[in-house]
């Protein structure tokens, strides 16, 4: 896949090759492919003359730094108290069912994950969500509806 | 027991403010004056362990070195927390001022800004603000600030694991001492402030120490910003003098039918209602990093203690066993005795191993489980049981 080795090249040189950069460039490979494949783990370890193992334990760490192939909206839903309080679960299930997919899951055309999270600070208009970087907050079931099929028409 | 009324006060979010005008007044000082301002006004941090701020500058000017670091904190990630987010949000450039009266003092030529992954929507809006911030004090002093987002991980916000993830690595905490004044971030003496911190320490700056040290209590000076949510008519940020009693928190803020305040987050303590006249809000009583989450009559306080507990076996970094199987034991346990699976007498061998787990955890994580814990299941036994 040239392409993953030419981005971490790009990221490489745009933050430099010490370790200290590494999670600089780990976040803009997600930013640029929604997540880090093995390809990618590999090509970083190489140019940043690192292990994998150093580059994977790294990675597998962070929640936002995912490991496994996601859709290009993920959704993160918060799943702590006072989004609890407030019907997280009522949320989750809504876009479930308009998604067809369960938590965790991609959707058939890459274009949804749904995912948990914890508390993103926004307890006081819980229930809340992430799609990518942006938040939602004051969630009702049809609202969140709304939310994800304007995602959908893009 | 002395306490104050509930005060609402304006410090942070109101005050026009010229920056860069109380920058010059502050520069214009020595650096001792300006750090004994800080320490004079008896500021302590507003994460929620309280270390007075005058006396870690002082530390960190007074360790020598050829390079030290100032670094904002805005990793809140404590259930209940949101009160950073809306001070990056409403009043970004005290922040900035603050980190730059630090760096002056402590000789900083660069500091951070820590943001937690959660945030990055502000990052553009931060960005432009903080040009303007450079532009600013350019002729005033040599010093740069650059913003550096987490990734999603709440452990990072305890200081040396907030230091491991900007030096490109897991973020689990690192054993102490050394402490960040003498070795932080690249193992340079480093300030680490949370965000609120600055923006206090900036106004007494403004102010001078007397205004700040007129509110509060001799233990805890000053205001405080406090996020509240849970079963409120008013879920918000508010600014409030510290050293109020619970019960009058409670009368502004409650539903009417409040049963229990969790103060300081996940982390924090569980007060029930027949503690709240008695309990007062600051390091004489119950601290707080600032989340005050209200429970009505209505909520069951053992899926409250479930969900906290799941919260920290997430984040736990797994680095020591205490912490890490502590908390996978404490749900199990919690579910079996919730399940009869237990007898009603487990939860004391639980309350012991949420003691052993205080006792034995490397960081503020695995010893602050115990917090919550034993006072939930302390005042709500039977909701425990059956
Ligand atoms: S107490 Fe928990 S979070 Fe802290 S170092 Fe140990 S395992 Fe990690
Ligand atoms: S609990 Fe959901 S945002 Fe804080």
């Amino acid at each position: 896949m040239p392409e993953v080795q030419e981005l971490v090249k790009s990221l490489a040189e745009k933050y430099g090759r010490k370790r200290e950069n590494l999670l600089h460039i780990l976040q803009g490979i997600v930013e640029q492919e929604r997540y880090l494949s093995d390809v990618a783990l590999t090509e970083v370890a190489r140019e940043l003359d690192l292990s994998a193992a150093q580059v994977y334990g790294t990675a597998t760490f962070y929640s936002f730094l995912d490991t496994e192939p996601r859709g290009k909206y993920v959704v993160r839903v918060c799943r702590t108290i006072s989004c609890d309080m407030k019907g997280k679960n009522r949320i989750i299930q809504a876009i479930e069912e308009t998604l067809k997919i369960r938590l965790g899951e991609t959707t058939q055309n890459n274009k949804f994950t749904l995912l948990e999270t914890n508390c993103m600070g926004w307890c006081h208009e819980g229930p809340a969500m992430l799609i990518n970087d942006q938040a939602y907050t004051n969630l009702t079931e049809e609202k969140v509806i709304e939310i994800i099929m304007d995602y959908a028409k893009e | 027991m002395t306490y104050k009324k509930l005060k609402r006060i304006d410090l942070i979010f109101h005050e026009d403010c010229d920056c860069r005008q109380v920058l010059e007044k502050t520069f214009s000082k020595s650096n001792d004056e300006v750090i004994n301002d800080i320490l004079e006004s008896g500021l302590k941090g507003r994460g929620g362990a309280g270390f007075p701020t005058g006396l870690k500058w002082k530390f960190t000017a007074e360790q020598p070195s050829d390079e030290r670091f100032v670094i904002c904190n805005a990793d809140e990630g404590e259930p209940g927390t949101f009160k950073d987010r809306e001070i990056l949000f409403k009043v970004p450039s005290k922040v900035f001022s603050g980190m730059a009266v630090c760096a002056k003092v402590i000789g900083a030529k660069k500091g951070y800004i820590y943001l937690r992954g959660e945030y990055r929507f502000l990052l553009p809006q931060l960005t432009k603000a903080l040009d303007v911030f450079h532009k600013e004090i350019k002729d005033l002093l040599d010093f740069e600030i650059i913003i550096q987002m987490g990734s999603g991980a709440y452990i990072c916000g305890e200081e040396s694991a907030l230091f491991e993830s900007m030096e490109g690595k897991r973020g689990e905490p690192r054993n102490k001492p050394p402490y960040p004044t003498i070795a932080g971030f690249r193992n340079k003496p480093t300030v680490i402030n949370n965000v609120e911190t600055l923006v206090y320490a900036f106004m007494i700056c403004k102010h001078g120490p007397t205004r700040f040290k007129e509110l509060g209590t001799s233990d805890s000076r000053g205001s405080k910003v406090f996020s509240v949510s849970g079963d409120t008519p008013i879920a918000g940020i508010y600014e409030l003098e510290l050293g109020m009693s619970l019960d009058h928190f409670v009368e502004e803020f409650g539903d009417g039918d409040t049963k229990a305040v969790q103060v300081g987050g996940a982390a924090g303590f569980c007060v029930p209602r027949k503690k709240f006249n008695d309990t007062i809000i600051g390091f004489e009583g119950v601290p707080t990093g600032g989340s005050m989450k209200v429970f009505n009559s209505s909520r069951s306080m053992y899926n409250v203690l479930h969900n906290y507990l799941e919260f920290f076996e997430e984040e736990s970094c797994g680095q020591c066993t205490p912490c890490r199987v502590g908390c996978q034991q404490l749900i199990k346990g919690i579910e079996a005795v919730k399940k009869g699976e237990q007898k009603a007498a487990y939860l004391d061998q639980l309350m012991k191993l949420s003691e052993t787990m205080k006792l034995a955890s490397k960081c503020g994580l695995g010893q602050s489980v115990a917090n919550s814990f034993s006072s939930i299941v302390d005042n709500f036994r039977e909701e425990m049981i059956y």
